[in-house]
């Protein structure tokens, strides 16, 4: 049993990671027709708010139980996967299995905490209180579900599902991710953080 | 063999506007299996089942650290190929899946024909506006936060409660969009 957990400690590599992720795809089609992308339930979540029907945009006024339904209990599997992982299999240090590359960089940027999965740093309640905490949760999230939705999905919705339908307006999608990304990293986070 | 396509499939959506079918049509099912298949989709059993399927791809998620900010920055600086070999071997099996399903015109374990509908390019003098626009500040809101919408769900799992902040700026962002639409190019 020992031998067995230490064998699934992470970081799994991507060469079982992805394709298990992949896999998702089919089994989402063939159980019940379905697409794979969560970030619909973003959409979802808005839908069932309780707000007047007159201050909510008709985007978000239909029967979310019935359409979301499904992706709501997977994405609330989502997080109960999360926590069974960190239970059973342990806090994966991803800050200590990146290159030394990415750690000098960020250090350079002033990341000094490489436990876990995300930065001390940015990722606790009173780092809210700071600009880089605060854009990077605040805003981040903001853009996230904003840029999500403009887009029509997600890494899931585009990245996957679209291009593995061959998508082309899911590859201009996932460019238009790298484009943002890419932004973000070399020019926002230096300003932010440095 | 040629699998036909639904050439146009309006989402359930009552508002003018931009097309949007991307949410609401999840079933990929022929359009008269269509309410069978929701139906079906949200039977108890059913509904325990997609809750199995998303604890798995939980796991998966974050013992593969691709929930991590890390990650997410080591991906932007082309610093490991670890992420691009998740995604990349992510959509190769699923490509290969769906080709598999469309050739050999699978169904459903119920019996629906499987019917993919293509994304649609949208109708602005922009072209493909909404997809790389959206898709730019999506990028954005990625490389910040070094997560998105499916791993905002695995770190709040994990007991990385902050997270809680950011689902709720994501879920923000979603009505900003909901209440501008109509004013975007797609």
């Amino acid at each position: 049993m020992e031998t067995m957990l230490e064998s699934l400690a992470a970081p799994w590599p991507w060469y079982v990671a992805g394709p298990l992720i992949g896999l998702v795809v089919p089994i989402l089609l063939l159980v019940g027709g379905k697409v794979f992308g969560i970030s619909a339930n973003l959409r979802h979540m808005c839908a069932a708010l309780p707000a007047p029907e007159g201050l909510k945009p008709s985007f978000l006024r239909y029967d979310w139980k019935k359409s979301g339904g499904w992706n709501l209990f997977f994405i609330a599997g989502v997080a109960l996967g999360g926590f069974l992982a960190v239970t059973f299999l342990g806090m994966p240090d991803a800050g200590q299995s990146i290159s030394e590359a990415t750690r000098s960089d960020l250090a350079a940027l002033g990341i000094q905490d490489f436990s876990g999965l995300v930065p001390a740093e940015l990722f606790t309640w009173s780092s809210l209180f700071t600009p880089a905490g605060f854009v990077v949760i605040v805003m981040g999230g903001f853009l996230v579900g904003f840029g999500a939705r403009y887009a029509g999905g997600c890494t899931s919705g585009h990245a996957i599902s679209g291009l593995a339908d061959l998508q082309l307006p899911s590859l201009v999608a996932v460019l238009g991710f790298f484009a943002g990304g890419l932004l973000v990293t070399f020019g926002i986070l230096p300003l932010l953080l440095g | 063999m040629k699998t036909t396509r639904d050439s146009t499939r309006k989402g359930a959506a009552v508002d003018q506007g931009p097309p949007d079918f991307e949410c609401l049509d999840t079933e990929q099912v022929s359009p008269d299996t269509q309410a069978k298949a929701r139906a079906e989709g949200n039977r108890p059993l059913a509904l325990l089942g997609y809750l199995l399927l998303g604890a798995y791809l939980g796991v998966v998620f974050v013992q593969a650290e691709v929930v991590s900010w890390f990650r997410i920055q080591e991906m932007f600086r082309f610093q490991s190929f670890h992420m691009y070999g998740i995604i990349g071997t992510a959509v190769a099996v699923a490509a290969l899946s769906v080709q598999v399903i469309k050739r050999m015109e699978v169904k459903t374990i119920h019996g629906e024909p499987i019917r993919l509908s293509p994304k649609d390019w949208g109708d602005s003098r922009i072209p493909g506006a909404r997809y790389w626009i959206g898709g730019t500040l999506f990028g954005m809101g990625w490389a910040l936060l070094g997560a998105c919408p499916g791993p905002i769900f695995a770190l709040l799992g994990a007991g990385i409660t902050v997270l809680l902040v950011a689902l709720a700026s994501a879920l923000a962002g979603t009505w900003a969009y909901a209440a501008l639409r109509t004013r975007l190019p797609h």
